[in-house]
């Protein structure tokens, strides 16, 4: 145990909890105002569920004892003799409870995302449910895959430094599929849909920046050379997708804008994210900088060909990102940055390439069909979409029956729609 | 008073927003005491602009505009469109329409007060009026 190591760690964690709400900031911007409340909703009703879940049993089947190294057992339930001793397998010199806190805001932060492909469509209580399958069934054995001890894709050495496959590749790909089973947006493509307020996006994305330092360099899971780091690569590449998203939308459309500059530097945080203990310094320019283009275009053009309605890019953002930072940690990791870990196609090693691939793979298979699974049978079971009348009048007023700024009166849309939203009756 | 023969008319007046303040000042100089403004959007000859969200990219023709709403009755009206055009008028595209109607009645809330009286300055205000349109918002 190490005093150090602990007090960073109590930190760290703390700063990767603020990313949730973060997010909820980030998205909230982004959607119409009479979204807004429901967009920050769904973000911040997942803090409450996936912090009992984690607890419950949510840890225990990422790191708890291996079954048949697909998952853990329910040996840690209720952080069952998870507790002020250190783990010597996943962190010898911080408190176990700690090192499974720390884990808990990633499951959080990962449900958070996923919300924003399929926000302003999905009613609450389904959006809940679902929330509580996935984490439970998607997110807990792939975190044991990639962290836990005995899992499969840890046996065959991937690097993940702080969760782009089971972060963001995950919530990527699984929002897109909830996008596409649920349908776009009532009026997607004929009507603008556009942000509501951009303040609030870069004041969330400003948290989310701080954060990462926790979330990266955290993830050294000590006060250490290493968490020193992962943050330089951090802000490196989230300085770089800044720039080159800027630059790209100049160079497309004539105009620099703020969104751009938010979206850039996210995009530039995700690609780094499972490299960041691995690579050199100098790497994090290319991965941040690819990691620019890449979204750029998976949100910009991607999107448009295919006409998916991935509202807030969840997919274009966090999934491309993740999958490009999952195979860049192939290519630049090296051993003399961290001898824990591997080293890269460029420093001489092919074979770690290959498992980063299959690594995505295996994730992204699991999550579209697993997350295909459990939407296509919530939708039959249950009435997932919220229907044109509702969209219109808004998810705000029909699914919390708040508004997010009082003084904008959506009154009159309330009342023009009313006839269309059959089965909304209000038991006061 | 004997002013029931007179003809009440409202004035709307549509233009840029950044007019409003040299509007009111012209208005208050032709002792004109009272206005509604509303802020609107509307569309002309004017072009509007183009605005991109990560990729999409939003046509904005509609653009913002005031809308002041004076209705007088012993002001000659000619003098009211007279005081808005001038300040209101740039010379380019975009700066806006009047419109005068007549309105068929008026009512004071206050005094209960029908027709012409109801929008006429009240003879017992008068110090007040003059107050007002010299500048003086103090009381």
């Amino acid at each position: 145990m190490n005093s150090g190591d602990t007090a960073f760690m109590l930190i760290a964690m703390a700063m990767v909890m603020l990313m949730t709400p973060a997010i909820a900031l980030f998205y909230g911007g982004m959607v119409r105002v009479k979204n807004v409340l429901n967009t920050i909703m769904q973000c911040i009703v997942v803090m409450g569920l996936v912090s009992t879940q984690w607890i419950l049993g949510g840890y225990s089947l990422s790191f708890g004892p291996d079954l048949g190294h697909l998952v853990g057992n329910l040996d840690w339930s209720l952080f069952t003799g998870v507790g002020l001793a250190a783990n010597e397998t996943y962190a010898a010199t911080i408190p176990h409870a700690l090192f499974a806190l720390f884990q808990m805001m990633f499951a959080i932060i990962t449900v958070g995302i996923i919300s924003g492909s399929f926000v302003e469509r999905i009613k609450f209580w389904p959006f809940f449910l679902f929330a509580l399958i996935w984490t439970t069934i998607v997110y807990d054995p792939v975190a044991h895959w990639v962290w836990g001890d005995g899992g499969w894709l840890k046996d065959k050495g991937i690097l993940d430094f702080a969760g782009g496959t089971v972060i963001h590749i995950l919530s990527g790909v699984s929002g897109l599929v909830v996008a596409l089973v649920v349908g776009k947006r009532a009026g997607y493509g004929r009507m603008p849909m556009i942000p509501h307020n951009l303040p609030l996006i870069i004041m969330g994305m400003a948290f989310l920046w701080f954060g990462w330092f926790g979330f990266n360099g955290g993830s050294a899971l000590a006060a250490n050379g290493i968490a020193a780091h992962a943050m330089v690569t951090t802000q490196t590449a989230a300085g770089i997708g800044l720039l080159t998203w800027i630059g790209l939308e100049t160079w497309a459309t004539g105009k620099p804008t703020t969104l751009g500059a938010a979206s850039g530097a996210v995009s530039g945080l995700v690609a780094i994210t499972p490299g960041a203990g691995f690579i050199p310094v100098w790497s994090s320019l290319i991965i941040g900088a690819v990691g620019g283009v890449v979204c750029f275009f998976a949100v910009t053009q991607l999107k448009n060909k295919l006409r998916y309605d991935d509202s807030l890019d969840a997919f274009g953002i966090h999934g491309i990102g993740g999958i490009w930072g999952a195979i860049a940690t192939g290519l630049f990791a090296s051993k003399e940055i961290n001898p824990a870990g591997a080293d890269g196609l460029f420093f001489g090693n092919i074979e770690q390439l290959w498992i980063q691939i299959l690594g995505v793979l295996a994730c992204l298979v699991f999550a579209v069909v697993v997350t295909y699974i459990v939407i296509k049978l919530m939708t039959l079971c249950m009435r997932v979409r919220a229907d044109e009348g509702e969209q219109i009048v808004g998810m705000d007023t029909m699914e919390h029956g708040e508004r997010g700024y009082a003084y904008m009166d959506s009154l009159g849309a309330l009342s023009f729609s009313n006839p269309l939203t059959e089965g909304c009756k209000h038991k006061l | 008073m004997g002013t029931s023969d007179k003809k009440i008319y409202r004035i709307e007046i549509i233009t840029r927003p950044e007019r409003l303040e040299d509007l009111k000042d012209a208005l208050r100089a032709v002792r004109v005491t009272g206005m509604t403004v509303s802020q609107v959007y509307g569309c002309g000859l004017s072009t509007g602009f183009r605005e991109v969200y990560r990729g999409q990219a939003v046509e904005v023709n509609l653009l913002p505009k005031v809308k002041v709403e004076i209705v007088a009755c012993e002001i000659d009206p000619d003098i009211i469109i007279e005081a808005a055009t001038k300040a209101c008028h740039t010379g380019q595209i975009g700066d806006g329409k009047i419109f005068v109607t007549e309105v068929a009645d008026a009512v004071r809330i206050r005094t209960g007060e029908r027709g012409p009286a109801a929008i006429m300055d009240r003879q017992e205000e008068s110090a007040i009026v003059d107050k007002r349109v010299s500048g003086n918002y103090k009381d």
